[in-house]
Order: structure tokens, then sequence, then C-alpha cells
């Protein structure tokens, strides 16, 4: 929801960013504030995850240029594992396999070092388990999940499932869910956002990276913004996607505004 | 590599520290009067002198083995001293231990006094070539347990010694078995009496600390009829830059429904981050399951030596009886290790089991060698072998090499394999969720470990964790 006079959790400023030499991120602009739903859209190619990957810190992308704010802080400044600390969640697009490391290990320290940073008490494994399955309930997880390996053998639906539970575990302030609903069928998708919506709140924001407009009819916007060639071509409302459904992306590769639009008003 | 990989895996040496005790050390050189003298420093019978000799014979007639996967200048062995004894050395109780060696051991952690009664850990400690301190010798005894140095069963137990020794290795069985039988110095002999269930794990702490000798001790393990017994080796040594050589050779004689259980935590020097120094580990170790269902498991943890060449093996002979390896191999650096498993079925009805995880970092090279034989007379023998192989960077080698010779066919063998890496994406993963790049190796690291770690007893379970996580631990920059 748009709150007027909301505090302003994201400020990214004319960034640019290069992976392998080349250059992928052109000039991002995009401001996100406290209680926000934004969505970004656009073809394969035009640098949707590169943006997410680059603000959670991937070290394989070398940022060339501009700024990025995270409540105040120089995000660019921060190592990886510190950036999710403050509260930045990343929903991978496709999450990792970890072999031989039990889910419920690695979500329990995970959820230890949130409470480590906030100055509170870490969980035990009992007490963890108590507070990981009703979590669980939230997004109709099996409780198997916890005693297999950290993604590996799960189908495409529980690996964005466990995402969600692990944004549901850690409370980030900031999450940017890349193509969660990639590989989702529909009752999954269905959970999923259910899972995003009801963590929604008035103190923290979603930026959601898709490709298809499917998932917004879960989880509405409140901006859509449309992102070509490593910068946001068009910005507009939950109508913009709509638009680009039926008229496809071909129709914003030829936009009216020469210039960048701003991002998020 | 990443910088923050690249400090996880340059963790400095912790044990490279020399004892400054007098030590009687023989003249470089080896003939057979460096064996005659050993021998009779040793006051050795003579049966055991010729069976030196006859070895040393064997051994220059021997060429150096040049196919497994590891590479070394030529040594010359010439250039080694064959015997080296602190002084004094005649031992009667601990008091008497010279206190610097304790000291070492302290610095080694070696739970020996308070903290050896505490654990019921009964430690022999291999100090070079003597065998200085045994504990809990008396509390064995009574249940007829002998747990003692070689030297001391040649004196005490001459005729099981003699029927034994030689009898799963034999002298001529290979270039390094050749040479250790002709010169070994010590080593710790164990015999477990029809029907016991041996009351303690036996623990062994082997350390080389004279540069430029080599540690050539030798191991005898039976357990009779009905009896069982669980056996540690730990191993350390200083820095040196030159390298050193550890030539050792392990038996197990397992009789009917005898149970051995032989876990190692190897943790030698493995040489300086540009591949000077480190220990030449090559070594024998060989169980013999003689009786019906009969047990011989080795477990090992191999995270030093320069170089490693071993191979942990089974003959199953005894009908029904089961083999079983379970082996974790890390190499960081120069290292380089070729180590695996023999699983020889002989017996009917016999079963192996291997579960191989080789960890490689830095420029290392780690290869997995394993051979599965059924001889023809081994109806229904089983075997399953699993060899997975986890790469740190992008600049070390992971190798396996499984030979199955199958000569019966009902025999069922299995083989699984797998590669995988922890590379930028995992590590990634993991501190995207908070989690830094130090914990998340080790956490991997103790996951791929797993199925071998728990193997262990539960001090040395604790102790290898502790271990690969020094290895691969630093500070992350």
């Amino acid at each position: 929801m748009i709150v007027n006079d909301s505090k302003t959790l994201l400020a990214v400023r004319g960034l640019r960013a290069n992976v392998n030499g080349i250059e992928i991120l052109k000039g991002m602009e995009l401001t996100v504030k406290a209680g926000e739903v934004h969505a970004i859209m656009g073809p394969n190619g035009s640098g949707k995850s590169t943006f997410a990957k680059v603000l959670a810190g991937h070290p394989a992308y070398e940022v060339t240029g501009g700024s990025v704010e995270f409540g105040g802080a120089d995000l660019m400044t921060l190592a990886p594992e510190a950036r999710a600390r403050a509260g930045l969640f990343l929903g991978f697009q496709y999450p990792i396999e970890i072999p031989g490391v039990a889910n419920s290990q690695f979500l329990r320290l995970a959820y230890n070092t949130v409470l480590t940073q906030r100055g509170q008490e870490e969980l035990d494994p009992l007490e963890f388990d108590d507070f990981v399955r009703e979590k669980m309930k939230l997004l109709e997880m099996n409780p198997d999940f916890l005693s297999r390996s950290v993604t590996e053998g799960f189908s495409g639906g529980e690996k964005k499932r466990n995402e969600i539970l692990q944004m549901a575990l850690l409370d980030p302030r900031l999450a940017i869910l890349d193509e969660t609903d990639s590989g989702l069928d529909i009752d999954a998708l269905r959970v999923v956002a259910g899972g995003v919506n009801q963590l929604s709140r008035p103190d923290n924001a979603v930026v959601l990276v898709t490709h298809y407009q499917r998932l917004l009819n879960y989880i509405v916007p409140d901006y859509v913004h449309v992102m070509d060639a490593g910068r946001i071509v068009k910005t507009g409302g939950k109508e913009l996607a709509l638009e680009l459904e039926t008229r496809g992306y071909e129709w914003e590769s030829h936009p009216v505004a020469t210039s960048p639009a701003p991002a998020s008003a | 590599m990443s910088t923050a990989l690249q400090n996880l895996v340059n963790q400095p040496y912790k044990h490279g520290f020399v004892t400054d005790i007098e030590s009687d050390v023989a003249a470089k050189g080896l003939s057979t009067d460096t064996i005659r003298m050993i021998s009779a420093k040793k006051q050795e019978p003579e049966w055991l002198l010729e069976f030196r000799l006859k070895a040393y014979e064997h051994w220059l007639t021997m060429e150096e083995p040049r196919w497994p996967n590891v590479h070394y200048p030529k040594i010359d062995f010439q250039a080694i001293s064959y015997y080296s004894a602190p002084k004094p050395k005649k031992l009667a109780s601990m008091d008497e231990v010279d206190p610097e060696l304790l000291r070492t051991f302290e610095k080694l952690g070696v739970p020996m006094n308070e903290r050896a009664k505490l654990a019921g850990v009964a430690v022999d400690v291999i100090f070079d070539s003597v065998s200085v301190a045994t504990t809990y010798k008396q509390k064995l005894a009574d249940v007829g347990v002998i747990f003692c140095s070689i030297s001391e069963a040649v004196r005490e137990h001459p005729e099981l010694v003699r029927q034994y020794m030689g009898s799963v290795v034999p002298a001529g069985d290979n270039y390094y078995a050749a040479l250790n039988s002709a010169v070994f110095t010590d080593g710790s002999f164990c015999f477990i009496p029809k029907g016991v269930k041996c009351p303690m794990e036996l623990s062994t702490y082997f350390r080389i600390n004279t540069e430029e000798s080599g540690q050539f001790e030798r191991t005898l393990i039976i357990a009779e009829d009905g009896a069982s017994v669980s056996y540690l080796e730990g191993c350390t040594a200083p820095k040196f830059d030159t390298n050193q050589l550890h030539a050792a050779v392990v038996e197990l004689v397992a009789l009917n429904d005898a149970d051995i259980k032989y876990s190692t935590v190897q943790n030698w020097y493995a040489g300086d981050e540009n591949g000077k120094g480190g220990i030449y580990n090559f070594v024998t170790k060989r169980g013999l399951c003689k009786g019906v269902n009969s047990r011989i498991s080795w477990t090992q943890v191999e995270t030093g030596s320069a170089i490693t060449w071993k191979y942990p093996s089974c003959v199953l002979r005894g009908e029904n009886s089961t083999g079983e390896f379970y082996s974790v191999a890390l190499t960081n650096h120069h290292q380089q290790a070729d180590t695996g498993t023999k699983m020889i079925h002989i017996g009917k009805g016999t079963r192996s089991r291997i579960i191989s995880k080789g960890i490689s970092a830095g420029v290392s090279n780690n290869s997995y060698r394993g051979l599965v034989r059924i001889a023809p007379t081994a109806a229904g023998a089983r075997n399953f072998s699993q060899c997975d192989s986890l790469l740190i960077g992008d600049q070390c080698g992971a190798h396996t090499f499984p030979y199955i010779q199958v000569g019966n066919p009902t025999a069922k063998v299995e083989h699984e394999a797998s590669t995988s890496k922890i590379g930028e994406d995992q590590l990634f993963y993991f501190a995207q969720r908070g989690i830094g790049a130090e914990e998340a190796v080790s956490l991997i690291i103790n996951g791929f470990c797993k199925e071998v770690f728990q193997q262990l007893p539960m001090e040395f379970a604790v102790e290898a964790t502790q271990l690969l996580g020094l290895k691969l631990e630093g500070s992350v920059g």
C-alpha cells in the first residue's frame, strides 16, 4: 500500500554494474518506501535478475557507478552477509542445493544470526523447531522439509516455498523476490503469494521481479516498472502490468518517453 | 578463487613445534649394519633379526611404486636416520616421563593424564621410535587384554608376535612394507583374547620429532574368537623444511565373530603453502577377516601429509565376514593424496562397504583409488561403494580410480560417485541469509563428511570436526 510520509527504504540512483566486463545495469533508478509493493517486469536479458543480485551483493558483479541507500546506509559498502543482517532479503530464482546440510540446521543458523543482530537470545534446536513449524503452516509445507538437505531434490514449487519460509523467518525490511513465480503451478503460486501477502506490513516492502503478469493477480503491486536494456523505461500502476500482458514488451521497446522515467513518485 | 575462500583454506599448522629433548639418534644410512644395530638396541631374538634381514634383501630387489597419482623427487634412503629415541628411556611410571615430553603432549592435546582417565582412554604414545608411556595397562590386563609397545610384545609375548607378524602384510608385500619390515623401530601391539570385549577405547598417538628421521612403526592387533576392540590412532609432526618419511605397517587379524574397529585422525605436517617440507606418508594397512562372521572397519580422517599413499584394506576370507572403509581425505595447498581401499572377497557371503569423501582445496590433488575383487569362491558376496568429491575453489583436482574385478556371477557390486563444488554461488546463498563464509564452509564440510564422522568414537568425532575446521577456517577478509 502507498502510505503518505512513509520512510524511504531503498533509494537507487544511476546504478551501473558489469559482469565479465559487460555492462548490464546502465543507470537504474528506483525508490521504495515502507509499506509499498513494487513489481519490476521486462523481457529476458533486460537486467532484472542482475539488479536483484547486485543489490544483495553477488561477488560476480562489479558495480561501476551510481549509489544505493538502504535504510539510510550506503548499501554498496556492506558485505553480502551484512546486507542480509541489515534486513535485505533476496528470494532466489534458483535456490542453491547444499547436500548434507539439513534444512532445519540451515534455517536455524540463519534465524539465529537475525536474533543476534537484534540483540536477542538465540533459539536452541527444540525451541526453533516449534517456531519454524508454526511458520511452515502458513505455507502449507510438510514438516519433512526440515530433515531434508537444503533444497536437494526439492521440486520447483518446494524450493520457492522454502524461500518464502526463509523470508517469513528472517522478517526482512525489504524482500526482493526474483522470479518467485517461475516454475510454480497455480496452487503453489496461490500459496506462495498468500505467504507474501501475509508478511506485508506498513513497515516493510517487497520488490517482485517477474516476467509474467500472472503473479500480480495474487500480489497486487503499488507500482509496476518496466525494465529494458539495463534501466527502467516506464513506471505505472498495476494496470501497466495488464497492458503489458495484452500488448507485449515489444510495445514497450518503442516507448513514448525517451529518457528513463523517474522511479516511483 | 575469491579472497574469502582463499583465507579460509590458508590456516597455519598448529602442531609445528620441535621438542628439545636429548635424543639417541643413529647415524644416517641404511645397511645390514643399521638393521643389526636396531635389532641389538632392542635386544631382539634371532628370528626377528632374520625377519628384518630377509625383508631388507627383498627390498633391495624392489622398485618404488610409480603408479600412484602423486609426484615427488626421488627419496634418498641413505639420507635418513633409522633410529631415534629420547633418552633417558627407562620408564616405570608417568612420573619418570620427561616433563618436556609431557608438555609436548599437552600442546598436542593428547588426553593422557586426568583427561585420559576421565575419558576412559588408554594411550600408548609413540614418540619417534620408542614407546614411552602406556596407561591403563593394569585395567586391561585384568580382562586379559594385552596393549603394549611392539618391542615389549616381542619380549613378553614372542609367540604371539611371531605367529601373526607378517601374516597379513608379508615382509615383501610392497616396497614400503618391505622397508618397514626391515627397519621398524616401534609401534603398538594389541591382543584381545577369546570372548573379551575390550572395556575401553585403545588409543595411540604417533608423533615425528627429529628432523630427517623416518618413522617406521608397526602395529599388530589380534582379536580372537568373539572378541572386539576399537582402536584409535592420531598423528602429528613438527614443521621442518625437509620432507620426512613415514612408512608404517598395520596388521589386523579378526578370528571367528571378532570385531575390530580402527580409526585414524591423521594430521601430519603437510608442508607450507608453497609445498616445501611435510611428511611423506606411505603406509600399508591391512586387515584379515580370518574367521566366520568377523568384521573389520577402517575409519580414517586424513588431513595432513605432503603426500599420502595409503589403502587400508580388508581381506575377507571368513564366510559372511564384513569389511568397511570410511574415509575423509582433505588436501590443501600442494598436498597430494592417493588413498582408498581394497576389499578382497574370498569367503562366501562376504560383504563390504566403502564410503569415501575427498575434499580438495588450493592447488592440491586428491585421488580415490579402490579395488573391489570378488574371487570365484565368494558366492553371494556384496559390495557397495560411494565416492564423493568436494572441490573448494577452481585450482584443485579430484580423481577417482575404481577397480572392480568380479569372478563370481552371484556377487552384487554397486558403485556410486559424485562431485560437488563449494563455489561462489553456494557461499553467496549463505551470505544472503546472514551466514558468513567461514561458518558456511564448516557447515557444508561437516554435512559432506557426516556419514564418516558418525563412525568415529565420540571424542574423535569432535576432534575431527575441529581439525577440518582448523584446516579450512581462518580470518575471513
